[in-house]
């Protein structure tokens, strides 16, 4: 195997080992880019050169015995977090040339812990969408398969490392943004409670909604980097001071006699038939460890498209709103006074996605609308979060398909915004409730194409839902398998 | 028909923080433009706010100061516009839950009390500021006062003329002055106030349209605009109009409110809660807390001197009109004893002073040791209140004690009966026409004597006692 394809804890007990060297992995990363990131274009920016500098710096490190959660370990990054003198696009043409003059908490940490960024990764502009397609700089492909899409909004960082192009990236996740390209490239995705990691620098979306999560080739690799990501931000208000235990601690151990909530409402119509039976088949692996499936009901389930496009929309209008030409980023310069700069700079600097949110947004916060629209769709947002935390009283974690079908082909689903929305549909709930899920591959269809199982648990339980994903990981053994490129 | 005027306030107070609102940068005024700003009030992607607690505290000063119920729970809301000052594109202000509710304060007014209460009171980031280039299409963006703190004081349309609004405009300018949370200076912009007047038949309930006055600088400005939007609505009123909801400027220069027609059309903020910040939870502990730092306000002060010093009401009046004025006075009290000569003085002189050099009374630079000083050469007859008068003066310009410009002058009172004595006699001795009158019974000339005295010691001597010695000396059995 090359380096490039091992895990991160794989590749730490190399390192300690004195088996291979920072430099050595990521020139295999980088060796991996150029071969195979013209047909999966999973990055917008590369960050090579700094890339080999800063694994040179972790050599040094390991050499002096200074060795850090990551020393050496080549992570790519979201376009959507800030990087101190490293363009910062969003996705979108109006951050086009953005250089911030800050790292967002979650870089800094990366760093902190020594880790190698490889690059920026590609993405939904400003992480509206579920296929990575709206992007102004070109869609990402599915590494197993071209014509398909890796899934979004975080669809560059999943591929990459689908694609072996980083040993693990970051994403972020507003209503599935980790966890549905996780399972549409086969990969592991983790979006932690609301609160765990610091939104700060993170580009936002839909604030009460966003949350940042790793992207990883195991279960594992998931804990080392909560362990670094995790954590109260004194520059982040919502973030929350609850304690950071040791994530890897739980991953030994058993699932034998806990309970998972099989949800009745996530087994819907429109489920393909691929994705239902790879998901049964991880119900009976979880017995099979000692756990015990019982049904559990979320009533509210049906509501929760139509609660999150109001409230996403809404928050996506006013923290868009920035984006206005005057003090960065695009402007045109076509305008002949203010009023008329800001809409030619609006217009051409957001894609067609955003702007539809922007104008739903803009309309459900109206004066006159308010009420009927945001302030109804926050009061049932409310029940969403009881529906959660009733089911939590009779289960330890809930079970469910991340996405209703595998990677569908690129442009199947871009003249539908309502087929597109409806990708999202199993994790949007997660985010209104605030609670953590985790998609884990869970086999193939016939065509070859990734499946994921969604496991969800409480508020701040990240640590039981990883040991509930190893658990499973480690009795599905499921095949390992490499898309061809 | 007699028409009734309903006029209610909205002020606004930038708060004297040593940091903004929502980041860590100075949010004092007058640095170089875009120096006091970093991502967060730059509105960079990413970047979010955290509430600097010290805002807090002020808003809960001037709350309880104003008799306000503190809200257990508030939480900030968003306000959507496009403005290049905004970098944002919307303020973060309070909206449904403020902090603070159904206060009031008293105001004089014709002698009387008057309760105007205040509605709410709520926190909010201030906004840039735009500099136009004259000479050239184009604008400048100055972000320095972006996320500045400010309250906002919205009051109940209590106020019935412009006269009880400026009273009312002035009690709350003194009470936030006196609390140290707003410099409150007009032009400057830190103390800001809008105006909402509608009239309606006197002795009616329903209120009438409303109209909104903006951009009043000074307290003269705000009664005096307010006294043109009454007429004018009244005019219109009387001449079978309709008063139009809207929002007028007034026009320092002409004297007249104008109507913003389009400049500003009604705005849609979308108020929202705002998702970045987390509810503030201020609890009995915290309003206690504040409530034990609270300073003497105006109104009690004012009182106390009335009943301990035995001033006038407008003596006491003028002696609080700033805590600075009110605390060098009772210094002087203090070091003197003398409640009432030390209000003559620094009402009299020590104002006059400043006031010609529009001087603060903070750089007076008389010490109130030093005014106490000179009282009590006074009150000991070492000096005149003739030479007093020489001396204050002469300490305003030197900053010198008294006793030091006494010396320097040779202004000691001549207190020395027997040299005094001497001179008298030869003021007699020169005048015997006089003294033969006054011995004949014409009193008046007794005054001849007294200033023919005084010219001769050069005003140094004690009146009293040249009074004494010459009625002594001009007896007929001497
Ligand atoms: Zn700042």
């Amino acid at each position: 195997m090359e380096l490039n394809e091992l895990t991160i804890h794989e590749l730490l007990d190399r390192l300690r080992a004195g088996e291979t060297s920072s430099a050595e992995i990521t020139a295999s990363v980088f060796g991996r880019i150029d071969a195979v990131e013209k047909e999966v274009h999973a990055y917008i920016t590369l960050m090579r050169e700094t890339a080999l500098a800063e694994a040179e710096a972790a050599d040094e490190r390991i050499r002096k015995g200074e060795m850090g959660a990551l020393t050496g370990i080549p992570i790519a990054l979201k376009d959507i977090f800030c990087t101190k003198g490293v363009r910062t696009t969003c996705g979108s043409r109006i951050l086009e040339n953005f250089v911030p003059p800050y790292d967002a908490t979650v870089v800094t940490k990366l760093r902190a812990a020594g880790a190698v960024f490889t690059g920026k990764t590609n993405m939904d502009e400003f992480a509206m969408g579920s296929s990575t397609e709206n992007s102004f700089f070109g869609a990402t492909r599915n590494p197993w398969d071209r014509d398909r899409i890796p899934g979004g909004s975080s669809g560059g960082s999943a591929a990459a490392v689908a694609a072996d192009e980083c040993i693990a990236a970051l994403g972020s996740d507003t209503g599935g943004s980790i966890r549905q390209p996780a399972a549409l490239c086969g990969v592991v995705g983790l979006k932690p409670t609301y609160g765990r990691i610091s939104r700060f620098g993170l580009v936002a979306f839909a604030s009460s909604l966003d949350q940042i999560g790793p992207f990883t080739k195991d279960v594992e690799d998931c804990a080392i980097l909560m362990n670094v990501l995790a954590g109260y931000d004194p520059r982040e208000s919502t973030s929350v001071p609850e304690e950071v235990p040791d994530y890897r601690r739980f991953l030994s151990q058993g699932i034998e006699s806990w309970k998972v909530g099989i949800p009745k409402e996530y087994f819907i119509a429109g489920i393909d038939p691929e994705v239902e039976a790879a998901v049964r088949r991880a119900i009976r692996v979880v017995e099979g460890a000692g756990a015990k499936c019982i049904e559990v009901s979320l009533p509210h389930t049906e509501y929760c498209l139509a609660v999150y496009y109001i409230v996403a929309p809404a928050e996506a209008s006013s923290n868009l709103a920035r984006y206005d030409g005057v003090k960065y980023g695009f402007r045109s310069g076509e305008g002949r006074d203010l009023l008329e700069m800001y809409k030619k700079t609006r217009a051409a600097g957001f894609g067609a996605e955003v702007k539809r949110r922007i104008m739903i947004g803009t309309y459900a916060l109206s004066s006159g609308y308010y009420d009927a629209y945001y302030k109804k769709a926050s009061q049932v947002r409310g029940l969403i979060k009881r529906d959660f935390d009733e089911a939590f009283t009779k289960c330890d974690v809930i079970l469910t398909p991340t996405t209703p079908t595998p990677a569908f082909r690129i442009g199947e689903k871009t003249d539908d915004p309502m087929q597109m929305y409806l990708s999202d549909i199993l994790t949007i709930s997660t985010n209104l409730a605030g609670i953590p899920g985790i998609s884990v591959p869970c086999g193939f269809t016939a065509a070859g194409l990734p499946v994921g199982v969604q496991f969800l648990a409480g508020h701040f339980q990240e640590g039981r839902l990883l040991q509930f994903a190893s658990a499973y990981e480690k009795h599905a053994q499921i095949e390992k398998r490499r898309p061809t490129l | 028909m007699e028409f009734e005027p309903v006029i209610g306030l909205e002020i606004h107070a930038q708060l004297l923080t040593d940091a903004k609102i929502f980041c860590g940068c100075s949010a004092k005024f007058g640095a170089a433009p875009n120096t006091h700003t970093c991502p967060v009030c730059l509105g960079m992607p990413g970047v979010l706010p955290v509430l600097n607690r010290k805002v807090v505290e002020f808003m809960l000063r001037m709350a309880l100061a104003t008799n306000c119920r503190i809200n257990p729970e508030c939480s900030f809301a968003r306000k959507n516009y496009f403005y290049p000052d905004l970098p944002k594109g919307y303020q973060i202000s309070q909206y449904a839950a403020p902090p603070a509710e159904h206060g009031w304060v008293e105001v004089e007014i014709h002698g009387g009390k008057k309760r105007i209460g205040i509605t709410r009171i709520h926190m909010e980031e201030d906004a840039g500021k735009l500099m136009h280039d004259e000479r050239n299409p184009v604008s400048m963006v100055d972000l320095n006062r972006t996320g500045v703190p400010l309250i906002e004081i919205v009051s109940e349309p209590d106020i019935r003329s412009a006269e009880e609004a400026a009273a009312y405009l002035r009690r709350l300018h003194e009470t936030l002055v006196y609390l140290g949370i707003c410099d409150g200076n007009m032009e400057e912009g830190s103390f800001r106030c809008d105006a909402n007047v509608s009239l309606r038949p006197r002795g009616t309930e329903p209120f009438g349209t409303r109209a909104e006055l903006k951009n009043m600088n000074s307290f003269r400005n705000v009664q005096r605009a307010l006294e043109y939007e009454i007429k004018r609505q009244q005019y219109v009123l009387e001449g079978g109009g309709e008063v139009v909801q809207e929002t007028r400027l007034w026009d320092d220069t002409a004297g007249v409110t104008q109507s913003m027609r389009g400049k500003e059309e009604a705005h849609d903020y979308r108020y929202f809660p705002d998702p970045d910040l987390v509810p503030v939870v201020i609890d009995d502990a915290w309003i206690e807390e504040v409530r034990k730092t609270l300073p003497e306000l105006p109104l009690e002060k004012r009182e106390r001197f009335v009943r301990d010093y035995q001033l006038s009401a407008y003596d006491a009046g003028v002696l609080t009109t700033s805590r600075a004025l009110a605390d060098y006075y009772e210094e002087v009290v203090k070091l003197s004893g003398q409640p009432k000569i030390a209000a003559n003085w620094v009402m009299g002189d020590i104002l006059r002073f400043l006031n010609e050099d529009k001087k603060d009374i903070r750089e007076c630079p008389i010490a109130p040791s030093s005014l106490a000083g000179m009282i009590r050469l006074i009150q000991e007859g070492a000096i005149s209140g003739k030479m007093a008068k020489e001396v204050v003066e002469a300490m305003y310009k030197t900053g010198k004690t008294p006793q030091a410009i006494i010396e320097e002058q040779g202004l000691v009172q001549i207190t020395d009966e027997e040299a005094l004595a001497k001179t008298i006699a030869e003021v007699i001795g020169k005048n015997p026409v006089q003294v033969e009158q006054y011995r004949a019974g014409r009193e008046k000339v007794f005054g001849f004597f007294v200033g023919q005295a005084m010219k001769a010691t050069q005003g140094k001597a004690n009146p009293q006692l040249i009074n004494d010695l010459l009625k002594k000396m001009l007896a007929p059995d001497t």
